[in-house]
Parts: C-alpha cells; structure tokens; sequence
C-alpha cells in the first residue's frame, strides 16, 4: 500500500486571550487534538464553522504557526521539531493558497515577479531569461495571459488574483496544497472556474489537495474524502459518499440539513435539523471510532 | 407596495463614469418576497442603497427614475422624511451587522431608540417591547441581553439583533441585503426560518438580496437576476429554475455542483470575468461570456419581454430563445 502523503497526530493548539479584566486569560482550545492523513493526489475537505479549527489546522500543518504538541509526518519526516533550515526542502513541497488573493499579492510587486519570486528564493529555475519563461508557462498553466506579467494586483479581478496565487503556489512543483477558503471571496460565476482550475492541476501534477471550506456542496464535489470539525475536533470524518449520505454525528447532521439546495421544490418544506453549538459538550470517553469502510464518528465506547 | 420605474444610477471614479443601473423597472406586491440575485457589479446592493437615500453622493449619481413606496416617490423625498420612513415602515438589514450597530450603546437602547422617535414610546415601555423582540428572534434571555454591548454578541447573535432593529416598527418592506452571507450556514438556516415565520405573522413584503440561488431557492415567491445594473431575467421562482430562458441564469445554475463529481468530471463553467461597469461593451453586456449569443446580442441590448410559454411574470432580456439552442446543443 502506498503510504500516506502527509500524516497529522494529536495536532493541538491554544489561545489564551491574555490580560483580559481580571488578568487570569481564557484558553481557547482552538486545535484539540486533530489526526488525519492525506494520500498521494487526494483531495481531503476540511470543512467546518467560523471557530471549529480548520484554517488553524491548515495553517499548523504549513508551519506557519507552531503547534503545542503533536506531529506534522510529511512524506515520512516529522517536521515540527526540524530547524527552519531543515524543513527547506520539504516547504518547497508544501504550499498554500489563500481566500483572499487581493491579501495575499504585494500591491506593489508586478504579478510576474510575484509568481517568480519562490523560484528566485530558492535558487530554482536558472537563470532570468529561463525564470521569465518558466514564469509565463505557470500564467498559461492558470489560464492567464503571460502578457499580464507587467501589471500590478489592482488590475485583476478577484478570480484572476486568485489565479496569480495559485500560479505562485505551483511555482516549486509541490506535491502537497493547503486551499484555505480559496473559493469563498470569489463571484459565484467564477468559483467553478477555479475549482476545475484546481482538478486540472490534481491531474496534469498529482497534487495532493488539502481543501479547507465551509461550502459543503463543493466539497461533496471536488473532494475524495471530508473530516468535519468543531470546536477544535473532528467529529466525523470519510469518504464523502459515507459521510454525506449517511452522517452520523448530530452536528455533521444539523450541517448537512442547513445547506441551502438551489432547487425550490425540495428547499421548501426541508427541516433544518437544530444543534447549539454552545451548549454541545465532548465526553471524557470520546473518541473517533470507525463506524464501516473508514468512516469515522466521534463516539463514546460503544461497550 | 413598491414600484420602480426607469431608475439609473451613475458612478464615477478617476474621472470616468459608469452607469451602475440602468433603466432599472420593477414592481413588489403586498406581501410578497422577491429575491434579487447578482455578482460583483450586478447593480443589486447600488439600487436598494438609491431605494432608501443611503447612497454615497458622490461619487454616486441617481440619474433619473421614480420609486414609489406607498404613494411616495422615495427617490423625490427629502431625507428628513426618508429618515421617517427608514426604521419605521421600511426596515433594512445588511451584510455586516457590527458596522451597522453602534458599539458604545446597549443594545436595548439601539432596540429602544426607533420605538421611541417612531411610535411615541417612552424608554421603559421601548425597553419592554425590545425585550420582546429579542424572544421573537430566538435571543433567549432577552431581559438580561438588553444591557450587553454588539461585542458580547456573537456574529449570527448580531444579525439577529440588526432583524429584531429592522422589524421593531413592523415595516410594511423588509429590504435585507445579503443578510446571512457572513453567518455559519447553521446559523443562516437559523435566521432564514426566523425570516419565513416572520413574513407569515407580520405581513411583510420582502427583497433579499443574495449571491446564493439556494437561498432564493428556499425564501422568495419571485426570483430576479441581475447582470451589470439591468435585469436579466425574473419571475415565479419555480418557473425560472425548472427552465431558465438566460444563459446567465442557466450558466449560474448549471455551475453548481450537484452531488459526487463523475470520474473526471468538471464543472460547467461561465467563462471571463465579472462586468467592467467603466467599459460595458455594446449590446447585451453578458453577450462576451454567453456561448449562445448571437450577432443582434453583440450591438443591441435587449429589453425585458414576457416569455410566453412558461408562467404568468416569468420574463427575459435576451434576443435568442434559450431551449431552442439548448435543444439544438443537446
């Protein structure tokens, strides 16, 4: 069997809110105890609400933050206790596309240099003339004009600046994509145009893809298999078919009757199925339990 | 209840103008919810900041048109009295509801504040009423609440506030413009429920305007879609979603997904980017990205006509006939 691309263990992280009025500061669990693996060209969706944890998750599995314990195994290298000169070689690897392109583009870096600087970083692609050119193959790769290299981020539209990320995220041949929300900022016209963007690279590069959303109907589509998170857990995860079709967890549920269905006669008359987030508590003897065929639901011991 | 005629609205930035609306027409009945669905430069969240006197002037310009709201042209009013009608029998939510709430006031006082200048109630009667109104948007434990400030609520806590704010003076219109857009979608299945029962027990007329067809899908009577400040299409919702007769009304619909992707599978895809409204091109301005459009599409825009073999208000601005094509492609 293959072995897993990226394997995450126990990943956790807290917040404490310091100061605050009567100076003991609140700890945020915000990452609490996270496990999952990412094949060779899968897609796995992390999907979730505003505070569940996952773009948190994403940004711990990059090393853009540190975790307060467990283990980042990428292509069978433990990475959290590396040296920033160590992990070099597998950053160039893994790499990131974020939700908001017009963030993410310096203002004042023209979109080519913006492409070519990794390449530059790290000494790859040879000299200028055949940067220049490896340059515009990655803006003919992202269905953009190589003639646009000489503009400046203010003259794109949103779904072309995300375009130009994702052109400098592939830059280096990565093997590994955390897409955080890469599609959430974006027209509704233009969002398909990126998500087949992204499955055209999957396939031409065997890009593994972590996509981290919150449109569970995307997911369903563009992903192999989903973990669910809340409050710093995953509740549910598998393959989309078994989770989507046959949710277990009461919040993967009360999530899946709440997407809106773009079709009047079924979205009238559905029941929304009611969960308080709020009031939800995790037990002491919770624990993913695989339910049948990979399918992982956060339960008690059933014994 | 509402009805607009000829209403164009400019823009202009750097020395350039655009016409953001143009010749927009439409008409709400008592009691009936539209949904108005648009992207970037669709014109939808422009005309209902006209609507209601809010719009930045300048850079933006009301060129020309009426809107009558209950026998009152709003867009003749002077603003004092647009400020009567705002709040009172208008209520408007937005997208953002902590820039539209004040953070240094309680919110029972922002609850209080339209029940006081609007309906001649004193502060503890206000307080009273406000208490209710936090209960009938699902806030528990209003009487407590309503000494907090915007940021002990959360999100979704807020957008329930900006509602119970909206509808304090039971508004005869509702206008709510992507309300649930920043919400977990837990939370906007919450505050659409909320939204229906309302309707039933309040009355209300409604425009909700929204990117997302599913949303539309669930809460409006009559769906209108929007392309570069004009009309593409509108009508029954069921109508327009059974057989859409715009290729941007159907290209939006065909490009969500549906379930698993089949093996090597794609979305289908508009293709080119949103409108620039400072360079429309001539004609119908979905026209570059329409595979379907024709040479007359290209040089003349065409006006809203009545499709005649669907239902009753089910209209199109197109000057190809959509199924044919479709069946002809098929």
């Amino acid at each position: 069997m293959t072995p897993p691309l990226l394997q995450v263990r126990d990943l956790r992280r807290t917040y404490r809110a310091r100061g605050g009025l009567f100076g003991g500061g609140l700890v945020t669990r915000a990452v609490d105890g996270v496990s999952f693996d990412v094949m060779p060209g899968e897609t796995l969706g992390l999907v979730g609400e505003s505070g569940s944890g996952k773009s948190t998750t994403g940004r711990l599995v990059m090393g853009l933050e540190q975790p307060d314990a467990g283990q980042v195994v990428f292509d069978g290298t433990e990475l959290t206790s590396l040296s920033a000169t160590a992990k070099r070689p597998f950053r160039r690897r893994m790499q990131i596309v974020f939700q908001d392109p017009y963030a993410a583009l310096n203002p004042r870096m023209r979109v080519g240099d913006f492409v070519e600087e990794p390449l530059v970083v790290h000494g790859l692609g040879g000299d200028a003339a055949a940067r220049h050119d490896a340059v515009a193959a990655l803006f003919r790769t992202v269905g953009l004009d190589p003639a646009f290299m000489r503009r400046y981020p203010h003259e794109f539209s949103g779904g072309q600046r995300q375009r130009i990320g994702i052109a400098r995220a592939i830059a280096l041949r990565p093997d590994f994509l955390v897409a955080d929300e890469p599609i959430t900022a974006l027209d509704v016209s233009i969002q398909a145009q990126i998500v087949n963007l992204f499955q055209d690279l999957q396939e031409s590069m065997g890009l593994a893809l972590l996509f981290i959303a919150h449109d569970l109907s995307m997911v369903r589509y563009l992903c192999t298999r989903v973990a669910v998170m809340l409050k710093g857990r995953i509740v549910e995860a598998g393959p989309v078919g078994a989770v989507f079709e046959d949710a277990r967890h009461p919040y993967t549920q009360a999530l899946l009757s709440a997407v809106p269905i773009p079709d009047p006669a079924r979205e009238r008359g559905r029941r929304r199925l009611p969960f308080d987030a709020g009031a939800f508590e995790f037990q002491p003897d919770d624990a993913l339990r695989d339910i049948g065929g990979g399918h992982l639901v956060l339960q008690g011991d059933p014994r | 209840m509402l009805d607009i005629r000829d209403l164009s609205v400019g823009f202009s930035r750097d020395g350039r103008f655009a016409r953001v609306i143009d010749g927009l027409s439409y008409a709400v009945a008592k009691g009936e919810t539209l949904g108005i669905v648009g992207e970037s430069g669709s014109g939808k969240s422009v005309h209902a900041l006209a609507l209601l006197g809010l719009l930045p002037q300048p850079p933006g310009k009301v060129l020309g048109g009426r809107a009558v709201f209950d026998g009152e042209d709003l867009l003749a009013l002077p603003e004092s009295r647009l400020r009567d009608l705002r709040g009172a029998r208008i209520g408007v939510v937005f997208q953002d509801p902590m820039t539209a709430l004040n953070p240094v006031l309680t919110i029972g006082r922002q609850i209080a504040e339209p029940l006081i200048r609007h309906k001649g109630m004193s502060m503890r009667q206000a307080l009273d009423r406000a208490a209710d109104l936090l209960a009938l948007v699902g806030i528990r434990d209003g009487g407590r609440r309503l000494s907090q400030f915007p940021h002990e609520f959360s999100g979704g806590m807020r957008q329930r506030v900006m509602i119970a704010i909206a509808i304090s003076c039971e508004p005869a219109l509702l206008i709510a413009d992507e309300p649930t857009t920043a919400l977990d979608v837990t939370v906007q299945g919450q505050i659409l429920d909320l939204m229906a029962g309302l309707r039933e027990r309040l009355g209300m007329t409604m425009i909700w305007i929204t990117h997302d067809m599913g949303v539309v899908a669930g809460i409006a009577d009559t769906i209108q879609v929007m392309y570069a400040g004009r009309i593409m299409e509108r009508g029954p919702v069921g109508a327009v979603f059974a057989s859409p007769r715009s290729a941007y009304t159907w290209g939006l619909l065909q490009s969500l997904p549906h379930g698993a992707r089949p093996p090597g599978g794609r979305l289908h895809q508009i293709p080119g980017q949103p409108p620039d409204m400072f360079a429309l091109p001539p004609g119908d301005p979905f026209a570059p990205r329409n595979p379907f459009a024709t040479d007359r599409c290209r040089v003349e825009a065409p006006p809203l006509r009545a499709v005649t073999d669907s239902a009753p208000g089910h209209s199109v601005a197109a000057w190809y006939d959509l199924p044919a094509l479709l069946g002809r492609a098929a």
